[in-house]
């Protein structure tokens, strides 16, 4: 069958599988999906926010006078610049009583104040007491403010100018930094929107097989035309659902940030040229994923042999990410170039590429290399099919195996 | 009439499966504009032989051609396929699959929409248009699978097992549509277990057993390779007639059974009247294509088939 029957076989088999899912009540579902992991995140980044709100710091009692309190506090805000990554403890300033033991215990015992440990004897002669581990975070920050309130009470303040600072828009290191991150965004968004889509195409041949429809499809059109035509169909549906989303999400950065698209970081091709690449290196990857995942998918019979399938074709796909982002932040670098090389991560690779470096001819060799290797694993996945499921063909046999019988 | 050409031609045809052989060295000429049907019990190897001559499986060995075409596929515009195992979109409506399968093979979609109608109306069918296959019956559905094979008006239609599954009257409408197709120059091809439908239908009969044909050729020849059969019954038990009768004639009942002797019936009726046998009743009759399948066949796989005639379709 020549080339322009068979993809006029194809756009028949893709015009069915295309209308038959968008004008599924099903498909609303699908396109409505991003709203569900949005809808969760929404919920437990609320719950965590209130949680953290709820959660009382770590208070200590101090027990001073108002100088020396006054001193240690000082101290406490000076060094909380420092402490990026947890919380500083809470100090509570209680005046001292004549009976010090009994006012530790009655500090440590009251449940209203939720006191971690009691701090008294000054800053000459500071003691701790509590339920803390004696080299934990806490013994510890409370050492740092005891002795950074010692330095400021001997040394008297500085008369020397404060630090200015002027801003320039750009600089080398934060355009290397920003361009990074938008390799490793579009990197992500690619890898997201390809796990989400492709692991649809396993069940792909499931209704014409369990239908019957294959022998039907089988014996019209090449078994080339019938996957090259789901494939397509699918891709069709991904777009619409891709058009919606980021539309969608374009809208929202607009709303939620001032200056919109343009306050991102902005890519190495430009971002117009980078959103195209992003939708055809989306496509690319579908195919060449979905290609794969047709072959494999149309080997399984029932719904619950995809499901088995499933697993371990999501495995590949997160090593087929892991694999690309290597290259993420040096795009000359060999894990760069083999994975832009290797056909099932090049897509990934190369986008990672345009967010990084604006030399535009690697994209139309790569592209062409992905579309060679699309044509490639249809070809091989229908012959697969074509042996496996269709049992056509000579029985396959090993080299060694076909010397024996000649 | 002149020597027609050739719809479909297979040559030793070979398929093995796993090793083992279903098809085996099956070869087969369908001229064009006539009726073929394809005998045998199940499992002789009649799918796998049409799967193969469509081009939906390679053969292990041989070659096939199909309306001029050594790739099956090519010819794919000009066939039609009705599957034994009947398979349509459930969630698509009739029409809609009717188009479909047209325009799988060719046919435009909107001609394949207008040609689906005319088709369900023209049978009295127009209220299943639009109602989708899942609502339909197991005979409706069928009904509409077969119309989707003739809507793209091919020049080779191919049925496997076309009569499975269907009713008396529905079965009665299929063989006048095969009859109606023949009549418009279409070649058509079925694969039947039911000897009755092939005897009314086919001009040309292949018989497969054990995935080999047989016989291949005119349902004429196929009968013809059998002699008639004698009923006889007379009044005399004894008598100088007896010596009249071949050696292999067998009684069954009061009646005699035998094949018509090489020369024929006078010299039988008048060895009868001279052997004073008092003839009560002699018919001749000419040999079925049941009989024909047994005496080709074997009388195993004529079990297999089932019986002798179509007790599918009402008399």
């Amino acid at each position: 069958m020549k080339l322009p029957e068979k993809i006029r076989a194809a756009f028949v088999i893709a015009r069915r599988d295309f209308t038959a899912t968008v004008l599924s009540k099903t498909f609303l579902f699908f396109l409505l999906g991003p709203l569900f992991p949005l809808g969760v995140g929404f919920l437990f980044g609320g719950i965590g926010a209130q949680m953290d709100q709820d959660a009382s710091r770590p208070t200590i009692a101090v027990i001073a006078s108002a100088p020396d309190f006054a001193l240690l506090d000082a101290a406490r805000t000076r060094l909380s610049p420092l402490a990026a990554e947890g919380p500083l403890i809470e100090l509570r300033r209680a005046n001292p009583e004549p009976d010090l033991p009994a006012q530790r215990r009655h500090l440590l015992g009251a449940e209203k104040a939720s006191v971690l440990g009691v701090l008294d004897g000054g800053l000459e002669a500071p003691h701790f007491t509590g339920a803390v581990d004696a080299d934990g975070r806490t013994v510890k920050q409370v050492r740092l403010f005891i002795e950074e309130a010692r330095r400021m009470k001997v040394e008297a303040p500085l008369a020397a100018q404060a630090m200015t600072v002027t801003l320039t828009s750009t600089s080398a290191g934060s355009v290397a930094f920003a361009r990074g991150i938008t390799a490793r965004l579009g990197q992500g968004l690619l890898f997201i929107l390809t796990i989400l889509l492709a692991g649809m195409l396993l069940s792909q041949l499931i209704e014409e097989k369990s239908s019957k429809v294959i022998e039907v499809l089988a014996a019209a059109v090449p078994v080339d035309s019938i996957f090259l035509g789901k494939l397509f169909a699918m891709l069709g549906a991904s777009l619409i659902g891709i058009a919606l989303w980021t539309s969608g999400a374009a809208a929202a950065v607009a709303l939620l940030k001032s200056g919109g698209l343009a306050t991102l970081p902005p890519p190495a091709v430009g971002w117009p040229l980078f959103l195209v690449l992003v939708l055809v290196y989306f496509s690319m990857s579908y195919l060449l994923i979905g290609a794969t995942f047709l072959g494999i998918g149309a080997q399984a019979s029932t719904v619950r042999e995809v499901q088995t399938l499933s697993m371990p074709v999501t495995m590949s796909q997160v090593l087929l990410f892991g694999f690309a982002s290597l290259g993420v932040g040096k795009p000359d670098s060999p894990e760069a170039i083999g994975a832009a090389v290797f056909p099932l991560s090049s897509p990934f690779a190369m986008l990672a590429r345009a967010a990084e470096e604006p030399t535009l001819w690697p994209h139309i060799v790569a592209l062409i290399w992905q579309a060679i290797w699309v044509a490639l694993i249809l070809k091989g996945a229908a012959a697969i099919f074509r042996r496996s499921v269709l049992k056509s063909g000579p029985a396959w046999r090993w080299p060694w195996q076909r010397r024996r019988a000649a | 009439m002149g020597e027609r050409a050739n719809a479909a031609q297979a040559q030793d045809l070979v398929k093995e499966f796993d090793g083992k052989r279903a098809v085996d060295g099956v070869s087969l000429t369908v001229p064009e504009g006539s009726i073929t049907g394809i005998l045998g019990p199940n499992g002789a190897g009649k799918t796998t032989t049409i799967r193969m001559m469509l081009g939906i499986i390679d053969p292990t060995s041989g070659s096939r051609t199909l309306l001029g075409h050594h790739r099956p596929l090519e010819a794919a515009r000009e066939v039609g396929y009705l599957p034994e195992e009947r398979g349509l979109y459930p969630a698509m409506p009739a029409a809609e699959a009717i188009a479909f399968m047209g325009a799988l093979r060719g046919l435009p979609l909107k001609e394949g929409r207008r040609r689906a109608i005319e088709l369900l109306e023209g049978r009295g069918h127009g209220d299943w248009a639009k109602r989708p296959i899942r609502t339909l019956s197991k005979g409706m559905a069928q009904t509409v699978q077969l119309l989707g094979t003739i809507a793209h008006r091919p020049r080779l239609i191919v049925l496997d097992e076309p009569f499975s599954g269907l009713d008396a009257l529905n079965q009665e409408k299929l063989e006048q549509l095969i009859r109606d197709q023949a009549a418009a120059g279409v070649t058509v091809i079925f694969s039947t277990h039911v000897i009755a439908h092939a005897e009314r239908l086919c001009e040309r009969v292949a018989i497969i057993a054990e995935g080999k044909v047989a016989f291949e050729g005119a349902v004429d020849e196929a009968r013809g390779r059998l002699r008639p059969i004698v009923h006889l019954r007379t009044r005399a038990e004894g008598g100088p007639w007896r010596s009249a009768m071949p050696a292999d004639a067998k009684q069954v009942g009061g009646e005699w059974r035998f094949e018509l002797p090489e020369g024929g019936p006078e010299p039988l009726l008048k060895a009868l009247i001279d052997g004073e046998a008092g003839i009560e009743t002699l018919s001749i009759e000419r040999p079925g294509l049941h009989d024909a399948f047994i005496a080709i066949a074997g009388e195993s796989a004529a079990q297999a088939m089932g019986r002798p005639t179509g007790e599918e379709v009402p008399q």
